[in-house]
């Protein structure tokens, strides 16, 4: 091979791999991304049963059912909107009544529960997931305290 | 008072680190040595004044002096004395002061190491060095004093974040900046080439230690980062793809890559300006990891409490030195002369896969990591992108990489021979195949992929060792001779194999963990039984505890196989007093390389405990292999050729037969 070859075979090599990379990049987000909602927007967003989505919202008060078994029921709330969540598993440290709370999951078919496989926990005492404190600032949810916005 | 005089150091250190940052540059530029001589002493004074800030914010954590606002929003009186002391950094601004200690630290390095650099060169990588100080510590000094006093002073501190009161944090983040702010050396060399519009080989034979100095503190780090996540966090994951994770990873990947391509310039002269870029790159991405970390654009347990001036200041240091880096690029890198050509099968070509596949990987990474946030500036839409998104593009592309690794040190540099190594490679192969299926057999099946994963890591192990035993001829010649030939090579050839071979066992506790872990979430009552990976486990029953800042209850489980009882295990949650918080202690114990994790979870009604139960088989692998990289790293950094600003001294005469293959 030439010099020029060479270099063409090096550079055509690397650039068809860079191309192969993105496509399966692109490939990947259209697969796995999930999207975030709060109960309010669900109404309207009409999800196919199986989406993966991620939910946020605050843990109502006195919707907490646990000490039954390894389910643990609460429901998700922005005031606008309420879901039931079911999730099998040990919650967070922190996951407590009136705070903010992500799940992870999707909707069962012809099932307003939404079975969560993730519920995100939380580092700190004050911490509230950034997403849940946007949108619901956003839907005029009063937050106990400015300290719960990091 | 000495609080202070702390904080007078660092404004002291601000204007060395200006002096630093301009005037050597000028006699660099005029050839006034006087000027030039300058940015060592500089470099040094610089780190003693840093350093002696450093000291007294570690001297009101230890004292508890709760006068200064920082120590009292993370410490408290009663907390134990290393977590005072690992307290220091445990929060925005002492972190960003350990960062800033870091980078002068690695300066005052250069200025003593570099004695045999070209002194233009080393007077401009000085000067380079003391801008990228020079922002950090304007950063600290406008944005994040951790010198604020708190007048009057309160009587007790608020204590700090009980998840980061371990060993971890007194380890984790000084290897990890280490790491990321080494790279900075690497840099600032790059920098300097560009600026003098002259590269060579022996520019890259002394950025190479640099560059290996801070990839082993960043694997270090890494791993460390990992390991304490696993068994602090008691959710029993020991990597997320989490923002703050991948913010890491990315400096380390780039790094990865930059050793190879420095290495190609060394010795072929080739790759020089990709390996200049490569340097940009690498340190631009600690910067960027510094912001995602530190902005507050991520929430995570990293991102302590932030305001939003702190992240558009730390965006525009990022914005001036990653743009100027590569505008810099942009108008000198075509000064710099490109070197020779080789063959695309060659030991060249190998190392170009390497970083043709490391840094398309990166670039996986980072748009994984950044594609939420931009998506969310643009649109407003929030969407999450984890480990599934990870797992199919990183995983799937590093895959050929790992198969070419062992051809790679196999291979002659120039021209070489893929036939012949491929037959070399034969027995690592065939041991792999091997390993795969005689696991997979114990294990009593499992998916196919496990089979092949394990595999691939056995042929990584073996095909690494290849090298080391064709080298000395083990097998064909007399033991003496083989042993005579082995001790013979350079040590790099031993860091080539460890750092390899360290891979492959990595990813074999990977595939292991993710292909046959069990986890079984149970109520239990006092006297029931859980089988896990073959053991049983009996809980015996709760009991109170209290630690100096914390209240604890803790489970009792005795673990049994075949009926024999061979250890217990405590695990507990607690409750850190100060903060109102609760934590979980995972109860981990080891059996050879594979671990059992207890999480306990919430009481139930009726005396039982929801408890958690995982079987991590051959999960000490992930962080074993990690150990055998850095080991890899000492071992090649321990190399004559490559001791930092020695390679002129030759003591013993070249081992002429062997030295010369490499």
């Amino acid at each position: 091979m030439t010099r020029k070859q060479k270099r063409l075979a090096i550079i055509g090599g690397g650039v068809s791999f860079l191309i192969a990379a993105a496509f399966l990049v692109m490939f990947a987000f259209s697969q796995t991304v999930a999207y975030f909602y709060v109960p309010g927007d669900l109404e309207k967003a009409s999800l196919a049963p199986g989406t993966r989505i991620r939910l946020g919202g605050l843990v109502e008060t006195g919707s907490l059912k646990r000490g039954e078994g390894k389910t643990v029921t609460f429901n998700v709330t922005d005031t606008l909107g309420t879901v039931p969540v079911t999730y099998t598993g040990i919650l967070p440290d922190l996951f407590r009544e009136g705070q903010g709370v992500v799940a992870e999951g999707a909707f069962v078919a012809d099932s307003p529960i939404f079975v969560a496989d993730t519920v995100l926990a939380k580092h700190d005492e004050t911490y509230m997931p950034k997403d849940v404190a946007d949108r619901l600032k956003a839907q005029g949810v009063a937050l106990s305290g400015k300290e719960n916005i990091q | 008072m000495i609080i202070e005089l702390g904080h007078y150091a660092l404004v002291l250190a601000l204007a060395t680190a200006l002096i630093q940052a301009m005037l050597p540059i000028v006699g660099a530029r005029r050839g006034d040595r006087a000027l030039m001589e300058l940015a060592s002493s500089a470099a040094l004074v610089c780190a003693l004044l840093v350093a002696f800030s450093f000291a007294v914010l570690t001297f009101a954590y230890v004292t508890s002096d709760f006068s200064v606002r920082n120590v009292w929003e993370n410490s408290h009186s009663l907390k134990p004395l290393i977590y005072k002391i690992s307290g220091v950094w445990g929060n925005h601004e002492g972190s960003m002061l350990l960062w800033l200690l870091i980078l002068v630290f690695f300066s005052a390095l250069v200025a003593v190491f570099g004695r045999n650099l070209p002194e233009t060169l080393k007077a401009t990588v000085l000067a380079v060095q003391a801008w990228i100080a020079a922002a950090f510590a304007l950063f600290v000094l406008l944005t994040s004093n951790p010198f604020a006093r708190l007048i009057p002073a309160p009587g007790e501190g608020k204590d700090l974040n009980p998840v980061l009161q371990d060993v971890g944090l007194a380890i984790h983040p000084p290897l990890l900046y280490l790491g990321y702010v080494g790279f900075s050396v690497c840099f600032s060399f790059a920098i300097a080439a560009l600026i003098e519009g002259r590269i060579d080989a022996a520019w890259a034979r002394w950025v190479r230690p640099w560059t290996l100095a801070a990839w082993t503190f960043l694997t270090a780090g890494i791993a460390m980062g990992s390991y304490w996540a696993y068994y602090e966090l008691g959710w029993g994951g020991w990597w997320f793809w989490d923002p703050v994770e991948n913010a890491s990873f990315m400096p380390w990947l780039a790094g990865t890559a930059l050793l190879h391509s420095a290495l190609v310039m060394e010795k072929r002269e080739a790759l020089k300006i990709w390996t200049v870029l490569l340097a940009i790159m690498t340190f631009s991405l600690s910067l960027l990891g510094t912001f995602l970390v530190r902005s507050g654009v991520l929430t995570s347990v990293h991102a302590f409490a932030t305001d939003p001036t702190r992240g558009i200041f730390i965006l525009a240091i990022l914005v001036l030195f990653i743009g100027g880096a590569f505008s810099l690029f942009a108008f000198r890198a075509s000064r710099l002369k490109s070197g020779g050509l080789f063959a695309p099968i060659s030991r060249e070509g190998a190392l170009v896969l390497n970083n043709l596949i490391l840094t398309t990987a990166t670039a996986t990474v980072l748009t994984g990591t950044l594609y939420p946030l931009v998506l969310e500036a643009l649109t407003g839409d929030k969407i999450s992108v984890g480990a599934p998104f990870f797992n199919m593009t990183f995983g799937l592309l590093m895959l050929p990489l790992l198969f070419a690794v062992p051809f790679g040190p196999l291979l002659a540099w120039k021209r070489g021979d893929l036939t012949g190594v491929a037959q070399r490679l034969f027995v690592a192969a065939a041991v792999g195949i091997l390993a795969g299926a005689a696991y997979y057999y114990a294990m009593n099946g499992g998916p196919v992929l496990a089979l092949f994963g394990i595999a691939l890591g056995a042929y990584l192990i073996v095909g690494a060792l290849t090298d080391l035993i064709l080298r000395s001829g083990i097998g064909k010649v007399a033991a003496n001779v083989a042993w005579k030939r082995l001790s013979g090579l350079p040590r790099s050839a031993f860091g080539t194999a460890l750092a390899h071979a360290g891979l492959g066992v990595t990813l074999i506790g990977i595939v292991a963990v993710t292909a046959f872990e069990t986890e079984t979430v149970v109520e239990m009552k006092p006297g029931m039984m859980v089988d896990a990976g073959g053991y049983a486990l009996r809980f015996d029953g709760m009991r109170q505890g209290r630690g100096p800042n914390y209240t604890e209850e803790t489970g009792h489980f005795t673990v049994s196989r075949g009926g024999v009882v061979v250890t217990e295990i405590w695990s507990s949650k607690r409750l850190y007093t100060a903060r109102r918080m609760p934590t979980t202690e995972a109860g981990i114990r080891t059996f050879g390389l594979s671990q059992l994790y207890v999480s306990l979870g919430d009481p139930m009604t009726g005396g039982g405990i929801v408890v958690r139960i995982w079987w991590k088989p051959l999960i000490l692998c992930i962080w074993g292999g990690a150990l055998i990289m850095m080991a890899g790293g000492i071992v090649s950094l321990s190399d004559r050729r490559l001791r930092v600003g020695a390679p002129a001294r030759a003591r013993r005469a070249p081992r002429i037969a062997l030295g010369a293959a490499e």
